[in-house]
C-alpha cells in the first residue's frame, strides 16, 4: 500500500510538470502583455516593469527561474496587484473556496448517495422514479441556471436567505453550497443507483439473504461497499468539477474566493496569478485523484491483493 | 411427518412475453437424514422451486402463485418476513452453484462465516470466530486460523465451495439445499465435495435437497429422485426405481442421453492401430515439443520480471487421418491453449506444428490463409462463438465467399445444403443467433466449421455448455459429419464419458504436459499414469449400485486432507 | 392572426428604425416564418409518430428486396429480427426517449433553417421597445435592446447544437480510433496508449480550456477542438474496453481461424458490435459538451456578442433577472429541455441496446 501511494505520488510529478510547462508557455504565447491594457504608460516605465518581473529575460531563463521559485513554494508576485504576491492572494481566497467546496461535496455525497441507494432498493417504483426524476432535473439544470433561480425564489421572492456574500450574514453559505453541490448530488445519485442495482443483483447478495440476515444488514454491509465503488472512482473528477464550478458560483454570489480570482486573473492576463492558481488547482486535483484512488484500493480487497502481488 | 412437505408449489414469472409458469404445481417431501435429488435440464424450474421455498426469487418479476410448504408444521409460503429470516440460514441453508460469485468479494471469509451465528444464535464475535475456525477445519481447509482472514478471491474454486458448505452448516441447519454444488468444479474436486456433503449429512442427520442436471452425480448421492421438466415433476421415486425401473418417457430419454461406453460403430479396431500407426501411416498433424507460454502483464508493463504461465509445456503428439483424438484435462490444464496453438490462434513459444508436411509455426499470416481453409475450430460457448449481428446466412456464407468456394450465385444453395447437413431448418436462414436455442446455435457453429470442407477440425468443449439431451444430439451430429466428410478431429473436453463416447484415442493433459496417450478402451481399462487413474476413478456413473461400490473405493484413493489451496 | 397588426403600430414608432413602410414586409416575413415553423413542427411530430409504427415494415421491406430468391420446393424463409430491430422495438416502448428524439430532431431542423424562418434578424434592435414581456409579436419577449428573444434563442441553438455535434464528433473520431487501436493491438502498445490516457485524465482540463479561451481569444473553432480534446478520453476507454472484450469472444477467434484479414474482422465483426455503447455514449456526450459551452459563454469566455448562444443569453438574463425574469427563463428553459431530451434519449438508448435488458 505504501509503495502504491509512493509510486502514484511519483507519477504525479510528470503530470504536474506538464501542467506547469503547458500553462507557462501558453500564457507567454498569448498576444498582448499584462501591461498593454494600461494606456499612456511611457515605454521606459514598461521596460522597468518588465525588468522588475524578469520579462526581459529569454523565455527559457524565465521558465527555469519560475520552476526554481516554485520548488521553494514561491508563486511570485502578482502583476495586477502590485505589492502583493500570488501566495498571499491564494492564501486569502483558499479558505473560502475550500469551505465552499467542502460543503458542496457534503451536499453532493449525502443527498446523492442516499437518494441513489434509496432508489435502487425498489427499482421501477415511485421510490425510484421520484428521486431519479429529481436527479435528472439536477443534471439538466446547470449551476449557472440553478443559482440565479434559487436566488430568485429563496433570496428575492421568499427572502429566506441572503442573496450574496460569504460569511457576512447568517445563512449566506446555504445557497452557494447547494448550487455548487446539486449537480454532483444528481450525478452521484445516478451513479450510486446504478452501482447498487448492479450489486444487489449479484449472487452473493442472494447468499446473504439465504443466510437469514435482516434486509438492513444485507444492504448496508453486503451491498453498499460494492455499490459505492463507482461513486468513489467519481469523487476525484467530481472534485475537479467542483473547483471549476466554483468559478461560476463565486461569480454569481460575489464570493471573494479563488475561483473568482482565477477568472479575473485570466481576463487581466495576470501571468503569475494565472500560473500560480493553475498550478495550485492542478496540484489539488492530482492529489484528490490520488486520494480517491487510494480509497478505491482500500475498499476493494481484490485490488489490494493485486497490488501486493504486483510488487 | 416429513421434515419438509411441499404441496402444489406454483411460481410464475411475469416477463415481457407474458407469464412464464416456471414451477407449475409440484409436490415433494424430504425427511431427516434423507437426500432428495431434483433432476432436470436448464429451464426446468428446479432451482426456482427451491428458491421459492425461502422466497429468494426476485419479486417481481417472480410470483409465488399457490402452494403450501410445511416445514416442521409451519407453512413457509405464508410465513411473514421475520419468521422467514429466522428460518433462512438457521433451519434451512443453501449451497449455491457458483462459488466464484456467491461469496462477497469485499468481506473476509471469516466475517461471512460468523454472520449466521451472530444473527441466529446471538453468539459473540469471539465464540463465532472460534466455531468458524472449527468448521473450516472440518470441511478440509488447511490452517483455518490463518485462512479465516483471507478474502474469497484468495481461494480456488473447490476451496470456495468448501467455504460455502461451512457457511451453510455453521448453524447446524435441519435442511440443506444444494443447488448444483459441483457443476462449476472439476471432476476430481467434484468427487471430493460430494463426499464431503455426504459425510457431513450422515454425521448430522440432516435432510438434503440436491438439485442437479447430472444424473450420474445424482445416482451417487440421492435416496429419492424427482425428475422435472417444464415446471412439472414428471416422475419421482427412490433412486433405484428411477434408474432401474424407469416409467416416464422423459426420464428414459435423459438416461439414454448419457454418453456411456465406447464410440458407436467403433467395433472395428483394425481401422487404425494407434500404437503402431506412427510408423506405417503418415500423420495428418504432428506436434513436436510444442510450448506456449504467456506473460502476465497485470503487474505493470514496465516490470520485466513478470510471471510466465506455461500453458502448454513441451507437448508432442500426432493425429492420423480420419482419427478422432480426444484431449482430456481439467480446467487450467492447457488443453484449450493446445488447440489454439495448433491453429496458430495464439503465438507459439517454441516447437513445431506440422500439418500435412508443412510447419505452421514458420508460416506468415498470408501463407497461413490457404491453410486455414483446411483446418477449422468449433468453440465451446455457442452464445459467444456467433457474431450476434450476423444472420445464419451471413455466418455460413462468410467462409465460403472469403475462400472463393462459392460464387454469389451458388452461395445460397451451398448455405442451404450446409444447413441440411447440420440439421437446421432451411426456413431459418435469415434469423439471427439470439433467436436460436443453445443446441441450434451449436449446429450453426458446426456448420461454419465444416463449410470450407476442412481436413482437420478442432472441437473445443463443443457440448459442455449444453443440456444432456442436446449434448447427445450434437455428439451424434459430429460423429455423422466426421464419417460423411472424412474429417480428422481433435476433440477437447473435460468430460471423460463424452470423450470415451466419441474418441478413437485419448490424450490426457495435466498442468500443461501430456501425461498419457492411448487408445480409448485401453486407457479406460488400464490407465497407466497416476493422474489418469485419479481422473477415471472420480467420474460418477449413472448407476446407483455401481456408484455405491465406487464410493467405497474412492474414499480410499483420495486422502482426507488436501493440500489444494 | 390579426393581433400582430394591431399590436405593431402601438409598439413600433418612427424612431425605432422600422418605418411603417417596412412594417408590412416584416410582418409578412414573420407570419410566413411562424406558419413555416408550425408546419415543420407538425411534420417532425408526424414523422416521429409514423416512424414508431412504420419503421419496422419499411426496414423489413428493404431487407426483403435484398433477398436471394429461394428456389421452388423450399419452404419460405422466416424473417429474423436483428439486435438493432430488437433495440428499436424496446426504444419504442420508452415514451421519454421517443419524446427526447422528437425534441432533438425538431431543434436540429429549426437550427438548420433559422436564417430563413427566424422572425427577426439577430442583431435587429428596437431600443424604444426595450425589454418587453412576451407578446403576440415577440413570442418570448425582447431583451433590453429590444431584440427578439425567440430569434436570439434560435440563433443560439445553432451555436449550441453545432458545438454539441462537432465537438462530440471530434471526440468520437479520436476516441474510437485510439480505443480500437489500443484494444486491438493489445499487450505493450495498449499499455502505453492507455497510460497516456490516464495521465491526460489527471490534467485539469476545465482550467486549461478557460485558459485557452482567454489566451487565444474566444475562437469558436478552438472551442470545438478544446472540448473535443477533453471528451475523447472517456470515449477511448469505452471503445477499448469493448474491443478488448470482443477480441476475447469466440466469434472473433472463429473469424481469425477462418483466415479473415484483420481489416475484414474489424469491419465485419468488431465495429458492428462496438456501435451500441458508442452510440449511447455519444448521445450522452452531446449534452455535457453543450453544457460546457454554455458554462464558458456564461463566464464570458465562449461565444462573443453580438452572436448569441444559450449560455450567453442566460448570463445576460441573470444580470437583469429581477426586472425581466423572462430573459433568464426562456433561454434557461430551452437549454434545460434540450439537455433533458438528450439525456432521456441516451438513457433510453442505453436500456434498448443493453443485451441484458432483453432477457427480462
Amino acid at each position: 500500500m505504501f509503495r502504491f501511494i509512493l509510486s502514484r505520488l511519483l507519477q504525479a510529478i510528470p503530470v504536474l510538470l506538464i501542467v506547469i510547462t503547458a500553462t507557462f508557455f501558453l500564457v507567454r504565447a498569448a498576444p498582448g502583455g499584462p501591461f498593454s491594457a494600461e494606456k499612456a504608460v511611457p515605454p521606459e516605465v514598461i521596460k522597468a516593469l518588465e525588468a522588475q518581473y524578469h520579462l526581459d529575460q529569454p523565455m527559457w531563463q524565465q521558465y527555469v527561474g519560475y520552476l526554481n521559485d516554485l520548488a521553494h513554494g514561491d508563486f511570485g508576485p502578482s502583476f495586477r496587484y502590485p505589492g502583493r504576491t500570488v501566495n498571499e492572494l491564494i492564501a486569502g481566497g483558499l479558505p473560502i473556496t475550500a469551505e465552499l467546496a467542502l460543503y458542496a461535496m457534503l451536499v453532493a455525497i449525502i443527498i446523492g448517495v442516499c437518494a441513489g441507494v434509496f432508489a435502487a432498493l425498489k427499482p421501477n417504483t415511485p421510490q425510484d422514479y421520484i428521486p431519479m426524476s429529481a436527479a435528472m432535473l439536477g443534471i439538466c439544470m446547470p449551476s449557472f441556471l440553478m443559482g440565479p433561480l434559487l436566488v430568485l425564489i429563496f433570496g428575492i421572492g421568499l427572502e429566506w436567505v441572503p442573496v450574496s456574500g460569504w460569511g457576512d450574514l447568517p445563512g449566506d453559505k446555504i445557497l452557494p453550497s447547494i448550487t455548487l453541490g446539486a449537480g454532483y448530488a444528481a450525478f452521484l445519485a445516478r451513479l450510486s443507483r446504478g452501482g447498487m442495482l448492479e450489486v444487489m443483483s449479484q449472487d452473493y447478495i442472494r447468499t446473504a439473504r439465504a443466510k437469514g440476515l435482516p434486509e438492513r444488514v444485507v444492504v448496508l454491509k453486503h451491498g453498499l461497499r460494492g455499490g459505492l465503488i463507482p461513486v468513489i472512482a467519481f469523487l476525484g473528477p467530481a472534485f475537479a468539477g467542483l473547483l471549476s464550478g466554483s468559478f461560476v458560483v463565486e461569480t454569481i454570489f460575489q464570493i471573494p474566493g479563488l475561483g473568482r480570482f482565477y477568472v479575473q486573473a485570466a481576463f487581466n492576463r495576470d501571468y503569475t496569478m494565472i500560473l500560480g492558481t493553475t498550478v495550485f488547482f492542478a496540484t489539488l486535483i492530482v492529489l484528490f485523484n490520488l486520494l480517491s484512488d487510494i480509497v478505491a484500493v482500500w475498499i476493494n480487497p481484490k485490488l489490494r491483493h493485486q497490488l501486493r502481488e504486483g510488487h | 411427518m416429513p421434515l419438509l412437505e411441499v404441496d402444489n408449489l406454483t411460481t410464475h414469472f411475469h416477463t415481457r412475453e407474458g407469464v412464464v409458469q416456471a414451477v407449475d404445481g409440484i409436490s415433494f417431501s424430504v425427511d431427516r437424514g434423507e437426500t432428495l435429488a431434483i433432476v432436470g435440464e436448464s429451464g426446468s424450474g428446479k432451482s426456482v422451486a427451491c428458491y421459492s421455498l425461502l422466497k429468494l426469487i426476485p419479486q417481481p418479476p417472480g410470483e409465488i402463485v399457490a402452494g403450501r410448504a410445511l416445514f416442521e408444521g409451519k407453512d413457509l409460503l405464508q410465513a411473514d418476513k421475520k419468521t422467514l429470516q429466522q428460518i433462512r440460514g438457521n433451519d434451512i441453508a443453501i449451497i449455491f452453484q457458483d462459488p466464484m460469485t456467491c461469496l462477497n468479494p469485499y468481506l473476509t471469509v471469516g466475517e461471512q462465516l460468523i454472520e449466521p451465528l451472530i444473527y441466529h444464535h446471538s453468539s459473540s464475535r469471539k465464540e463465532a470466530t472460534q466455531r468458524a475456525i472449527e468448521i473450516l477445519g472440518e470441511v478440509g481447509i488447511v490452517e483455518p486460523e490463518k485462512r479465516i482472514n483471507s478474502y474469497p478471491h484468495e481461494f480456488s474454486g473447490g476451496m470456495r465451495q468448501r467455504v460455502m458448505i461451512a457457511m451453510a452448516l455453521i448453524t447446524e441447519p435441519k435442511l440443506l439445499i444444494c443447488d448444483e454444488p459441483t457443476t462449476a468444479l472439476d471432476v476430481t474436486i467434484q468427487a471430493q465435495i460430494l463426499d464431503l456433503v455426504k459425510a457431513l449429512q450422515l454425521k448430522r442427520n440432516i435432510a438434503v435437497i440436491f438439485i442437479s442436471h447430472d444424473l450420474a452425480v445424482v445416482a451417487g448421492v440421492a435416496d429419492k429422485v424427482a425428475v422435472m421438466k417444464d415446471g412439472l415433476i414428471v416422475e419421482q421415486g427412490s433412486v433405484d426405481d428411477i434408474f432401474y425401473n424407469t416409467q416416464h418417457e422423459y426420464t428414459k430419454k435423459l438416461l439414454a442421453s448419457i454418453p456411456e461406453g465406447a464410440k458407436p460403430g467403433a467395433s472395428s479396431p483394425g481401422t487404425f492401430n494407434p500404437d503402431a500407426s506412427s510408423i506405417e501411416n503418415k500423420p495428418l498433424l504432428s506436434i513436436n515439443g510444442l510450448k506456449t507460454h504467456f506473460h502476465d502483464y497485470s503487474g505493470g508493463w514496465l516490470k520485466r520480471n513478470q510471471k510466465v504461465i506455461k500453458a502448454v509445456d513441451d507437448v508432442s503428439l500426432s493425429i492420423q487421418p480420419g482419427e478422432i483424438l480426444g484431449l482430456v484435462g481439467e480446467s487450467g490444464s492447457g488443453k484449450s491453449t493446445l488447440g489454439r496453438s495448433i491453429l496458430q490462434l495464439v503465438p507459439v513459444t517454441s516447437g513445431s506444428v506440422i500439418f500435412d508436411g508443412t510447419d505452421l509455426t514458420q508460416l506468415s499470416s498470408a501463407q497461413m490463409k490457404p491453410m486455414r481453409r483446411r483446418m477449422q475450430m468449433i468453440f465451446q460457448d455457442p452464445y459467444a462463438s456467433l457474431n450476434p449481428r450476423m444472420t445464419v446466412f451471413d455466418t455460413l456464407a462468410e467462409p465460403l465467399l472469403y475462400h472463393g468456394l462459392a460464387t454469389r450465385k451458388t452461395v445460397t444453395e451451398q448455405v442451404l445444403a450446409l444447413m441440411d447437413d447440420v440439421g437446421l431448418a432451411r426456413s431459418a436462414i435469415r434469423k439471427y443467433p439470439h433467436e436460436f436455442s443453445g443446441g441450434q446455435r451449436q449446429r450453426i457453429a458446426v456448420g461454419r466449421a465444416i463449410a470450407t470442407k476442412p481436413e482437420l477440425v478442432i472441437a473445443d468443449e463443443p457440448v459442455s455448455a449444453l443440456d444432456v439431451t442436446i449434448q447427445a444430439q450434437i455428439l451424434d451430429l459430429i460423429l455423422t459429419l466426421v464419417d460423411k466428410h472424412h474429417l480428422t478431429m481433435l476433440f477437447i473436453s473435460h468430460d471423460l464419458s463424452v470423450v470415451r463416447y466419441i474418441a478413437d484415442r485419448i490424450a490426457v493433459m495435466h498442468h500443461g504436459k501430456l501425461v498419457e496417450t492411448g487408445s480409448t478402451e485401453s486407457l479406460f481399462s488400464a490407465p497407466q499414469h497416476e493422474y489418469t487413474q485419479k481422473l477415471l476413478s472420480a467420474i460418477p456413473v449413472a448407476d446407483p449400485a455401481r456408484e455405491r461400490e465406487r464410493q467405497m473405493t474412492l474414499t480410499k484413493l483420495i486422502p482426507e486432507s488436501t493440500s489444494e489451496i | 392572426m390579426d393581433q400582430p397588426q394591431v399590436a405593431a403600430p402601438a409598439t413600433g414608432g418612427p424612431l425605432n428604425g422600422t418605418s411603417k413602410n417596412a412594417l408590412f414586409p416584416r410582418l409578412l416575413r414573420q407570419l410566413r416564418a411562424q406558419t413555416l415553423m408550425y408546419y415543420l413542427y407538425t411534420l417532425v411530430l408526424r414523422a416521429v409518430l409514423s416512424c414508431t409504427h412504420e419503421k419496422i415494415t419499411i426496414f423489413k421491406g428493404t431487407m426483403m428486396s435484398k433477398h436471394v430468391t429461394l428456389k421452388n420446393g423450399i419452404e419460405p424463409a422466416e424473417e429474423g429480427t436483428s439486435l438493432w430491430q430488437d433495440a428499436w422495438f424496446r426504444l419504442r416502448q420508452n415514451t421519454f426517449a421517443l419524446c427526447g428524439l422528437g425534441v432533438i430532431l425538431f431543434l436540429c431542423i429549426v437550427a438548420l433553417l433559422t436564417p430563413f424562418i427566424a422572425p427577426y434578424g439577430y442583431e435587429q434592435q428596437n431600443l424604444l421597445l426595450g425589454a418587453a414581456p412576451p407578446s403576440a409579436e415577440h413570442w418570448l419577449g425582447t431583451d433590453i435592446f429590444g431584440r427578439d428573444m425567440l430569434t436570439r434563442i434560435m440563433y443560439g441553438s445553432r451555436v449550441s447544437l453545432m458545438v454539441g455535434f462537432i465537438a462530440t464528433s471530434v471526440a468520437l473520431v479520436i476516441g474510437v480510433l485510439w480505443g480500437t487501436i489500443a484494444g486491438y493491438a493489445g499487450g505493450r502498445v495498449d499499455a502505453v496508449m492507455m497510460r497516456l490516457v490516464d495521465i491526460l485524465y489527471a490534467l485539469p482540463f476545465m482550467i486549461f480550456i478557460v485558459l485557452l479561451m482567454v489566451v487565444f481569444g474566444r475562437n469558436i473553432l478552438l472551442l470545438f477542438l478544446a472540448i473535443g480534446a477533453v471528451e475523447w478520453l472517456t470515449m477511448a476507454r469505452i471503445v477499448r474496453g469493448q474491443v478488448l472484450s470482443l477480441r476475447r469472444q469466440e466469434f472473433v477467434e472463429a473469424a481469425v481461424s477462418l483466415g479473415l484479414s484483420r481489416w475484414t474482422i474489424i469491419r465485419r465483426h468488431l465495429i458492428p458490435n462496438t456501435l451500441g455503447p458508442v452510440i449511447v455514449y455519444t448521445t450522452l456526450t452531446i449534452p455535457s459538451v453543450m453544457l460546457l459551452e454554455a458554462f464558458l459563454s456564461f463566464l464570458g469566455l465562449g461565444i462573443q456578442p453580438p452572436q448569441s448562444s444559450w449560455g450567453l443569453l442566460i448570463s445576460y438574463g441573470v444580470e437583469t433577472m429581477e426586472e425581466y425574469p423572462w430573459l433568464l427563463l426562456f433561454p434557461g428553459l430551452t437549454l434545460s429541455i434540450t439537455l433533458f431530451a438528450l439525456n432521456f434519449l441516451g438513457d433510453g438508448l442505453r436500456d434498448a441496446l443493453d443485451p441484458r435488458a432483453s432477457k427480462n
